[in-house]
């Protein structure tokens, strides 16, 4: 399959069930709103790395906060609830408890699962905070130099798939970055999903394992490597022509929002100097969650046949 | 819904605390009717007082002049109350959910020793509101209350929690022996002298509470454009851990 010159190759996305929740940061400005973010996902790309990954999914206005602030919503992602509890109980206190002007909201109101965050963290209010219930929820106020820290106690937890990808295989660095550039721009508009990585694109796509050091959990993909290319003992996935591959990584709180980033992903990076579309999988054997290229790339409603067996 | 009419004024006080959701709600339109009551020492039917259309409902509506029932939406856990008019003494006393709403004025002990819920009285109210009952140890544990014109004395006596806000303020000893909880007045109040000020700030958790009370037609001032609140913490004399929290413009008007 070929959109507009660019070979779209039949394969899938391998991706994994995880757990997510959606923190709403607010502040008196937007500016500081997004530092909280910013300051709260950074080191957050893997979840074998970072223990989770994490990204800005939206801005968000004041009708669409709790406090009537500009604001914007995180999504995280983690293997299990404990460990994204954790996560969340860690980067809230850290990244925006201490950020000017800001509070900490729960974003998945409706989900059954919920862990303690706010509850938690009332503990730096060493016995001066205090607490409001409003609505069936409880929202705890700590006291801090600047004025009041603000956070609900508890977050919703939902079931989610990590792991979904994209590899835009280029001619060149600068035709690969352009590609990947307007293909995370395609995809940041859509709800539901976060690019974890820097920019949202990762140069460094990884293998399972390694070959040469055994306690390396994940190493260099040496077969999209064009470096490596024509390396004795190497063997190489790259066409001739491909000489840079930039990976997208996308996480979302379910399999429409994925399908929508990814669509809109191919669709963006189709363009000059771009040889080819694949993903990464592990054969279909690690993740239960598959997304075909060819199914995406389809004008929606329209979906392939399963080849003949 | 089912509606009652009060059929006639009366200068003996009812008592009528079958005037909640918990109760009507499961009942036909008969079996309120044989709801009791008591008027001075005599029990009656609810009928006798009220006409009642409709059966059980979680929401219920008063019409009429109520300021002699008491007891209204007392021990209610749901639903909601709506009185058109004036509503008598004990208003919501030991609510743990649902609301109560009243177009006119309240009378004392207003959600006193309530625990849960909402209660929204458009006019002036009594003594007492959110108040412990002479006995009791704490007062309100939480729940909001609003009132929209002035309060008599002891608003939040012995309160240990929940929000009240008062806007159109209030008499003496606001708070009194408040050990925990928010009294918000957006008028300036007399302040007993066990209450210290802390600082003067716009709250970001009252910014939920004005997205809930917009909602139902109260509005709170939360920008900082149009002026903050003083926070006064006491009462010293428990020493409680309480908060009256005053609006303040920047011009210094009320």
């Amino acid at each position: 399959m070929e959109r507009r010159g660019v070979r779209i190759v039949d394969t899938f996305a391998e991706a994994f069930d995880m757990r997510a929740a959606r923190v709403v940061i607010t502040a008196s400005s937007p500016a500081w709103a997004r530092t909280a973010g910013q300051s709260m996902t950074g080191f957050a790309t893997s979840v074998i790395g970072c223990k989770v990954e994490a990204g800005i999914e939206a801005d968000l206005s004041p009708a669409d906060t709790p406090d009537g602030r500009a604001g914007l919503s995180v999504l995280l992602f983690g293997f299990d609830a404990a460990g994204l509890t954790a996560r969340l109980v860690d980067r809230v206190g850290q990244a925006v408890l201490t950020c000017p002007t800001t509070a900490c909201f729960d974003g998945l109101p409706d989900a059954a699962e919920r862990v303690v965050v706010g509850g938690l963290l009332r503990h730096f209010g060493d016995r001066y905070q205090s607490s409001k219930f409003l609505d069936g929820q409880r929202y705890w106020r700590i006291p801090v130099m600047e004025g009041e820290f603000v956070v609900q106690e508890t977050f919703g937890v939902q079931k989610a798939i990590g792991g979904g990808n994209m590899l835009i295989l280029a001619k060149d660095q600068a035709s690969a970055l352009a590609a990947a550039e307007a293909a995370v721009e395609a995809m940041r508009k859509i709800r539901g999903v976060i690019l974890p990585f820097p920019g949202g694109i990762v140069r460094a796509g990884s293998k399972v394992g390694a070959k040469r050091y055994k306690n390396m959990t994940a190493s260099t993909n040496e077969a999209y490597c064009p470096t490596l290319r024509g390396r004795p003992g190497v063997h190489t996935e790259l066409p001739d022509g491909v000489n840079s591959v930039l990976e997208i990584v996308v996480d979302g709180l379910d399999r429409a929002a994925i399908e929508s980033a990814m669509r809109a992903g191919i669709e963006a990076a189709c363009m000059p100097g771009v040889i080819e579309i694949t993903a990464g999988n592990y054969g279909g054997k690690l993740g239960k969650h598959h997304f075909r290229l060819h199914d995406l790339a389809l004008p929606v409603g329209r979906v392939l046949p399963d080849p003949p067996s | 819904m089912v509606k009652l009419t009060l059929k006639e004024q009366f200068t003996v006080p009812l008592e009528a605390e079958v005037l909640s959701p918990d109760l009507i709600a499961p009942l036909k339109n008969a079996e309120i009717k044989a709801l009791p009551v008591y008027h001075g020492k005599r029990q009656r039917r609810l009928e006798d007082y009220f006409t009642i259309e409709g059966d059980g409902s979680d929401e219920i509506e008063i019409d009429g002049d109520l300021a002699k029932v008491k007891w209204i939406g007392r021990h209610m856990t749901r639903g909601r109350i709506l009185v058109n008019g004036n509503a008598g003494m004990h208003l919501g006393a030991y609510m743990k959910g649902g609301t109560i709403e009243v177009s006119g004025n309240g009378s004392d002990w207003i959600g006193a020793e309530m625990s849960g819920g909402f209660i929204r009285v458009r006019g002036n109210a009594g003594g007492q509101a959110g108040a412990a009952y002479r006995g009791s140890l704490p007062g309100m544990t939480d729940g909001t209350i609003v009132i929209g014109g002035l309060v008599r004395d002891f608003a939040g006596l012995q309160m240990k929690g929940g929000t009240i806000v008062l806007i159109g303020g209030a008499e003496l000893r606001t708070g009194a022996w408040m050990t925990r909880g928010t009294i918000v007045s957006l008028r300036p109040i007399p302040l007993l002298p066990t209450f210290a000020y802390a600082s003067t700030y716009n709250p970001v958790f009252l910014r939920l509470y004005a997205r809930r009370l917009a909602a139902l037609g109260v509005t709170i001032p939360v920008e900082e454009q149009g002026g903050a609140y003083e926070r006064y913490t006491g009462d010293a004399s428990i020493p409680g851990k309480g908060e009256l929290l005053v609006w303040k413009t920047w011009n210094g008007a009320a």
